[in-house]
């Protein structure tokens, strides 16, 4: 059985209080808190392990490579990668799409080349193809998602067209919850021929992934939304995607040789990962996806599916919730506005008083916001050591703040 | 010693024990405001620095500083209200005088004002004594 109150005692920061209350932790879609083993794991790394990496020939250099090289294996593990030289390390979600931008995308796509995004991306999964639109002339193609907030994958591969030489799309909306099928519309798009990126940000730290399942060419994922210190990250990239790719950043680490004339590159992935790393903070992720897998996966995402339906049921009973987002099978987070509220920073304010941390904004996720026709929204998600009671809490809090407004 | 209309609110908030009526009172003001008309809405009275939308729209009249204040946040809208409180009338020569920040501080409302906090009213304190000044 799933003990959440175990769970909780490895998270130190759960046990505090925010404004004299307990703090209740809803706000994991923006950023997840730390076990003890990740904290741990990073005060070792600085006050015990640490060295620059792949440079001195040092004991603790040699150290901290080893460890720091490591977390490949692990990562790969993780994402169900067959081979760890096919994770590159990165600070998170968008360095690793910024990486695809500018290393396999501007190599390949021309003038009125196509890419295809979902109508729900979050900013990083957008801003960076803007670029590639501004500097190259590439379009961008969006699909809608229906009324629900759920995307059809036959409309995403309906919409793949002659052009089109990308997809990049989400597999959890980070203001929904909507999980995408991505393995599906992958598959039909390998068969077109189209490349398919997918950004796991949000996903990951809600299922199981399997990249080679999922049959994608890219699959992005940032550390500090999996348990691990902020500025970790890594994105999975196909071997003949990685053979197709240009270094994107210059600089140490990514080259063999350096002359007044020439360069040669190192070997993928490190060709891409150019810079002194976060050496601790990747040391950090690897001891959180161990941590996560140590629990198991499904178990995290069968105890978040009860959280979604108790936390479902209970805002749906609030009249005067709107909730955006009811596509089957969602995950744990959930977007609303109030009535009487007039902005969701009204609502996190008097949430915040009572100890319950939400986000209020537009989430990154302009197009989105647009497509809903609101501004913005407030949104609660939830993680593997939220229980019941802290839905009970956000209700009660909920109720507070209509009282107050209404 | 304040406007006024700001003791008033001093002395009212002096009875209540709780923040929820605080807020709950702040709302109120927000509410009862004069509304502000849409057409004052416009790029030259909006309040950047805030998450919610704000606008200030200030008319200084024969040496005495007025203005309209407006936002679609019901707690940043009542805080308008407090501001007005605190400056509407006041000869404009001694707007740069008043010290929001202690006077803000007396309902306990304090920690709406660190420099982190994006309701922005910090931003619209400055833009308030920013054209008192002009």
């Amino acid at each position: 059985m799933y003990d959440v109150q175990e769970i909780r005692k490895d998270f130190p920061i759960l046990a505090r209080e925010v404004n004299g209350k307990p703090l209740v932790y809803l706000d994991n879609g923006a950023s997840a808190q730390k076990p003890r083993a990740v904290i741990d794991a990073v005060t070792r790394g600085y006050a015990e392990e640490y060295a620059n990496v792949h440079r001195g020939l040092h004991y603790l250099s040699n150290l901290a490579t080893e460890k720091y090289e490591g977390v490949r294996e692990i990562i790969a593990r993780f994402l169900g990668a067959p081979d760890p030289e096919e994770i590159v390390y990165t600070t998170g979600t968008t360095m690793g799409i910024n990486l695809v931008a500018y290393g396999w995308a501007m190599e390949h796509l021309k003038a009125g080349d196509e890419i295809l995004l979902s109508v729900m991306e979050h900013h990083a999964n957008i801003v960076p193809w803007h670029f590639l639109r501004e500097r190259m002339g590439v379009v961008l193609k969006w699909v809608d998602v229906d009324e629900t907030g759920a995307l059809d994958p036959q409309k995403v591969i309906d919409a793949i067209g002659p052009k089109t030489k990308l997809l990049a799309i989400t597999q959890m909306s980070n203001v929904l919850g909507t999980v995408v099928d991505v393995k599906t519309i992958c598959h039909a798009a390998r068969e077109k021929g189209v490349p398919v990126l997918v950004d796991g940000s949000q996903a990951a730290v809600h299922m199981p992934v399997n990249v080679a399942e999922i049959g994608c060419d890219f699959y992005a994922i940032t550390g500090h939304k999996l348990y691990g210190p902020s500025a970790s990250g890594a994105i999975w990239i196909a071997k003949n995607r990685m053979a197709e790719m240009r270094p994107f950043m210059g600089g140490g680490d990514m080259i063999r040789e350096v002359s007044k004339d020439e360069v040669t590159y190192n070997d993928p992935p490190m060709k891409f990962e150019a810079g002194t790393p976060g050496i601790v903070q990747q040391i950090g992720l690897g001891v959180a996806l161990d941590y996560m897998m140590g629990v198991g996966m499904d178990r995290i995402a069968a105890h978040e599916a009860s959280l979604r339906d108790y936390a479902q049921s209970r805002l749906t009973g609030l009249n005067w919730l709107q909730v955006q987002g009811h596509a089957p099978g969602k995950g744990a987070i959930f977007s609303f506005t109030m009535d009487g509220a007039g902005h969701a920073h009204d609502i996190s304010t008097i949430l915040d008083k009572k100890g319950v941390a939400v986000r209020a904004g537009h989430h990154c996720a302009g197009p989105l916001m647009d497509h809903l026709g609101v501004t913005a929204t407030c949104r609660a998600s939830f993680a593997m050591y939220n229980t019941v009671e802290e839905v009970d809490a956000l209700v009660d809090a909920l109720e507070l703040a209509h009282d107050l407004f209404g | 010693m304040a406007q006024p209309a700001f003791e008033e609110v001093v002395e009212d908030f002096e009875f209540l024990e709780d923040w929820e009526d605080r807020y709950r009172m702040v709302i109120e003001m927000g509410k009862d405001m004069a509304p502000m008309p849409d057409a004052l809405k416009v790029p030259a009275t909006k309040v950047e620095g805030c998450a919610s939308q704000v606008w200030l729209h200030m008319t200084p009249e024969q040496g005495v500083f007025h203005f309209q204040g407006d936002s679609d946040a019901l707690i940043v809208k009542g805080l308008i209200a407090l501001l007005h409180r605190l400056y509407d009338g006041l000869p404009v020569a001694e707007v740069g005088v008043v010290d929001a920040r202690s006077e803000l501080g007396r309902l306990g409302l304090n920690d709406h004002l660190s420099a982190q906090r994006s309701n922005g009213l910090r931003a619209m304190i400055e833009r308030i004594r920013e054209q008192a000044a002009e």
